[in-house]
């Protein structure tokens, strides 16, 4: 039991190595020890999820056995379980998916895109457990260069926003070091649950101020917030489908979880609220990054830019949660990262679906799917009922939280905010749905009564049909998973959350 | 058996929501067995609800606790009077729009048959749920539901302008549901509580402003469905949709839904006390008035015949805010009553329009010379129901009336009761000459008798009875009344039980 913490990204970092080595002889193989992989870690994460909220205790694995705070400490808690399992089952997802999309969008580099996923969900979970501020740096490191390589193999433009997001990348992950450096001179630990101890008499130290500012800088920018978001669309855009589905729902939120964990379990109540106006920055920028990406979303006539601008506002709602600083508000910011990440990654998935029926990435060209791949488009307004946030589905459920949480803060604008996001939201994602189930080929002009009888002959204007199995059953997945977390949003509060938010009171 | 009915409420939503599965998977080849679902679904529900009606008078409250679905707030049901008085009306005509829905779209040879019954089962099952929520966030829910599921209804022609006005549509219904969230988080955040309470559970302390912004966001929120003017325009364009559509959803269960939210927030969260101490009542009466006299109004300019009900629709939609707004007992007993008599007169009124339409092509009034003589019994039931809601006595029109002029007589604003009379007299004006045109005018184009298909002329003819029925003996039918006259004890505690 106490080893689950390292087993999960253990074996998704061996998973990567074998997948590789095996890859190079048969690409089959290779898929299948990388798959094996993913979903072992998961298997092993919900055991882990499962031990965590029975005992009520977190489990602790100190590295090669050398004791914190001398060694590096991997900790499967509340939160980490939370998240683990939601990267690791995305992961499952996204892998199932992931032959048939790759053979049509990148064929010939399936073999070197199998290790390069079971690495970036290796770098993604280890970023979640580990224990240690340091060690944070080095898998969200892995995870980068993992993604970089899985976006490059993307369209023509995708080496050249890879590039930029490269920079971008490695500006984050330097700040973020260089504010880890600061810490380390001042607290003379790296461990978090060591530096939580001793930072509370550290508080007015300038050198702690400055690397609690460098590290959310650094986090932020790979997080997209609002301004710092730029890299985002252009790197979905031209992204495989896989990769932007492995990279929208989980990567950014990662980034947003690390924030997160210094703000609750590293730095002392109250330093990135009061000390520091922190949350309050992040707040101020998501809601200003809620509005930004709704209405450039509205402006996006692709389907990937359009859901890269959602992105960009949904990724702030996990900001205001942190901005609002209270229980219920980032119960709602917690939640929406598992509900944006399922929204996401079904919307995405379904782009690559569409792609590959009917080769359409352009929402003007999307009339008749209803038609032609109906239940793929009913999963698809289930995301998009989920984008909306209309219930029962997950995305209500967070977004009510967020305004609750807005009421108790009484941050009346980010209230306002969270309202008329829901209608943009809304605008942008019923375009589509209208463009979908409309007939194909209809004619613009009046279409009277008379004329509908004759109506209901089908002309398939693309015979293919819904997907193949395999890149079904993983929309389908996400898609009941839309529901089923809005339905039991309160089990993973009551059993997850509210332990989670605890360090805030109330 | 008490036991057993308190699943009745859930069940009453399941199984229509069992219906909208059925019926796609069944599809067009095999229609008879497909209709059957819907048959079967609206028989069941309405004998589910129906089942609840002494209990729930002798004071059983039934209902279930599904889970907890946000910290503190269950999705929970629980049926009260003023629910059941909802739910018997619309699962009752749920049936008959159910027999007539299959004359009107075979006869039509509609599009996409299969989308309609299901989207218009599902839509039956928000409706339900509406009524038996025992809270505001289950409110909340299949409110949301009911605005998704009606959209696929509103652009069934496929047309271009279908499509303008589902967009239309949708933006008003979501904003209507984002801003009840809004009102709802608001409400949370000062009580901690969101369960409905007979007489209300906010108090004065919350502030003003508070309260204002809470009444405003709700206003937004339920007065879309309710089509209060200035919110009204999204109605009279929906009836694009088919005319069962029009008949059910959009003279009966969807904008009964915002006006029975407007029962729920006066008398279940504020309270009529609190409701009339803040002025809220006052500016809701304002609106609400002012809107019975414009819509009388504009709907006399209408030749279109959907059109000019739709007006009629958004009229009458406000005689029974108006009641609940005038807080006093005797207007709400109207406003109860007129939620039952108005339904089973407008959707007579609808079926009639759409049996014409499919029978002889004919939309617009000024194409009704004469059409008495080749549609008479459907004409016939237009007639009462008309004169119904011009508030002549002996249809159910006039009980409801009655006791809304009595009300505001009461309450002391005399001016509603002015409002009331104009008004009767304008519905008299803009609907009563259709029938005389249809039976008194001669035209060659209607030489022959000749009625539309039983299946659409038998609803009518029930609807007709109904409405005549509700007039001669008001609690004489499923006891529409003495629900009516519960749901003003629970909120108001004056007793009828002397007689009223």
């Amino acid at each position: 039991m106490s080893q689950i913490p390292a087993l999960i990204p253990t074996l998704l970092l061996l998973a990567a190595l074998l997948s590789l080595l095996a890859g190079l002889k048969s690409q089959r193989a290779g898929y299948f020890l990388a798959l094996m992989g993913a979903g072992a870690s998961f298997l092993v994460s919900v055991l882990g999820l499962v031990e965590v909220v029975s005992s009520g205790q977190a489990i602790r694995y100190a590295m090669g056995g050398w004791i914190p705070p001398i060694g590096i400490e991997f900790v499967l808690d509340h939160l980490a379980a939370y998240m683990t399992t939601l990267i690791t089952f995305i992961g499952v997802v996204v892998f199932i998916y992931a032959p048939r999309s790759l053979h049509f969008e990148s064929p010939g580099k399936a073999t070197f895109a199998y290790p390069s996923m079971a690495l970036l969900i290796a770098g993604l979970a280890g970023m979640t457990l580990t224990g240690d501020v340091f060690n944070l740096y080095v898998f969200l490191e892995i995870a980068a260069l993992a993604a970089y390589a899985l976006l490059a193999i993307g369209e023509r433009g995708g080496p050249f926003a890879t590039l930029r997001y490269l920079l971008i990348g490695a500006a984050g992950g330097g700040f973020y070091l260089l504010g880890v450096g600061f810490l380390y001179f001042s607290a003379g630990t790296l461990n978090m649950a060591d530096l939580s101890g001793l930072l509370p008499e550290l508080m007015e130290n300038r050198a702690v101020m400055t690397a609690a500012a460098l590290m959310v800088v650094g986090l932020a920018l790979k997080m997209a917030l609002f301004p710092m978001h730029f890299w985002m669309p252009d790197v979905y855009h031209n992204a495989p489908t896989v990769a932007a589905g492995l990279i929208a729902p989980i990567m950014t939120k990662v980034s947003a979880y690390a924030i997160i964990r210094l703000f609750l379990d590293v730095f002392p109540p109250g330093f990135f609220t009061e000390t520091l106006p922190i949350t309050a920055t992040i707040g101020w920028l998501s809601a200003a990054g809620i509005l930004y990406g709704s209405i450039l979303a509205i402006a996006q006539h692709d389907y990937r830019r359009m859901l890269a601008y959602s992105s960009v506002g949904q990724i702030a709602y996990v900001g205001l949660g942190i901005g609002l600083a209270n229980p219920i508000g980032l119960i709602g910011g917690l939640l929406h990262i598992v509900n944006h990440a399922l929204m996401k990654g079904l919307l995405f998935l379904i782009g690559g679906a569409v792609r590959l029926r009917t080769g359409v990435t352009r929402i003007p060209d999307m009339k008749g799917l209803g038609r032609s791949m109906p239940w793929t488009m009913y999963a698809f307004v289930i995301g998009i009922l989920g984008m909306v946030g209309i219930p029962p589905t997950a995305g209500f459920f967070s977004k009510f939280y967020l305004l609750l949480g807005a009421v108790e803060a009484g941050a009346w604008i980010w209230f306002a905010v969270i309202i008329v996001s829901s209608l943009l939201s809304a605008v942008y994602f019923f375009r589509v749905t209208e463009m979908i189930f409309r007939d194909p080929g209809e004619d613009p002009a009046e279409t009277s009564r008379e004329e509908g009888g004759e109506k209901d002959e089908t002309t398939p204007d693309h015979p293919q049909g819904d997907p193949p199995a395999s890149m079904f059953i993983p929309i389908a997945i996400l898609a009941a998973g839309v529901i089923l977390v809005g339905v039991f949003n309160f089990v993973i509060i009551s059993a997850l959350l509210e332990r989670v938010v605890a360090p805030l009171g109330g | 058996m008490d036991q057993l009915l308190n699943w009745a409420p859930l069940l009453a939503i399941l199984v229509s929501a069992l219906a909208a599965v059925a019926i796609p998977l069944t599809g067009e080849r095999n229609r008879n067995l497909r209709e059957t679902w819907t048959i079967l679904a609206s028989i069941l529900k309405f004998g589910l609800v129906a089942s609840m009606i002494p209990g729930v008078l002798a004071g059983q409250r039934y209902g279930v606790e599904l889970l907890e679905i946000a910290p503190g707030i269950e999705l929970a049901l629980r049926v009260d009077p003023a629910g059941l008085l909802f739910a018997m009306s619309a699962s009752f005509l749920w049936i008959l729009t159910s027999f007539y829905a299959i004359g009107y779209m075979r006869g039509g040879k509609e599009r996409k048959q299969s989308r309609f019954f299901s989207m218009l089962a599902v839509c039956l099952s928000a409706t339900i749920g509406i009524c038996f929520s025992a809270n505001l966030l289950t409110f909340v829910l299949f409110y949301e539901i009911l605005s998704v599921a009606t959209y696929p209804l509103v652009i069934h022609a496929g047309s271009e302008k279908a499509y303008r006005i589902g967009r239309q549509y949708l933006v008003y219904a979501i904003t209507a549901g984002i801003a009840l969230v809004g009102g709802i988080a608001l409400i949370y955040g000062v009580t901690g509580t969101l369960d409905f309470v007979p007489g209300g559970f906010l108090d004065a302390g919350a502030g003003a402003p508070m309260l204002w912004t809470i009444f405003i966001l709700f206003a937004i929120g339920f007065g879309v469905k309710a089509g209060v003017m200035p919110l009204q325009s999204w109605l009279p364009n929906a009836m694009i949709a088919p005319t069962p559509v029009s008949a059910l959803l959009h003279a009966v269960a969807v904008v009964k839904a915002g006006v029975f939210g407007f029962v729920r927030l006066v008398g279940y969260v504020f309270g009529p006390e609190l409701f009339g101490d803040m002025g809220a009542a006052i500016v809701l009466a304002t609106f609400a008035g002012a809107t019975i006299v414009l819509a009388s109004l504009i709907a006399m300019t209408k030749d279109d015949l959907k059109a000019r009900l739709a007006y009629s629709t958004v009229g009458h939609l406000s005689y029974i805010v108006l009641g609940i707004a005038l807080l006093v007992p005797q207007a709400m007993l109207g406003a109860a009553f007129h939620m039952v008599t108005h339904a089973a007169m407008k959707i007579t009124l609808f079926f009639c329009a759409g049996a014409i339409y499919i029978h002889t092509g004919k939309k617009k009034v000024s194409q009704l010379d004469g059409i008495g003589r080749q549609m008479p019994i459907t004409m016939a039931a237009f007639g009462v129901g008309a004169v119904g809601l011009a508030g002549v006595p002996l249809v159910g029109g006039f009980v409801s009336k009655w006791y809304l002029a009595a009300g505001s007589v009461d309450a002391e604003l005399l001016i509603f009761l002015g409002v009331l009379l104009v008004s009767g007299l304008l519905n008299a004006a803009y609907l009563v000459p259709i029938v005389t045109r249809a039976f008194f005018r001669s035209s060659e184009e209607h030489p022959r008798f000749g009625e539309a298909s039983i299946f659409m002329v038998g609803p009518i003819v029930v609807t007709m009875l109904l409405s005549l029925l509700l007039g001669i003996h008001p609690d004489g039918i499923f006891g529409f009344f003495s629900v009516a006259e519960a749901i003003v004890e629970s909120v108001t505690g004056v007793s009828f039980s002397g007689g009223g």
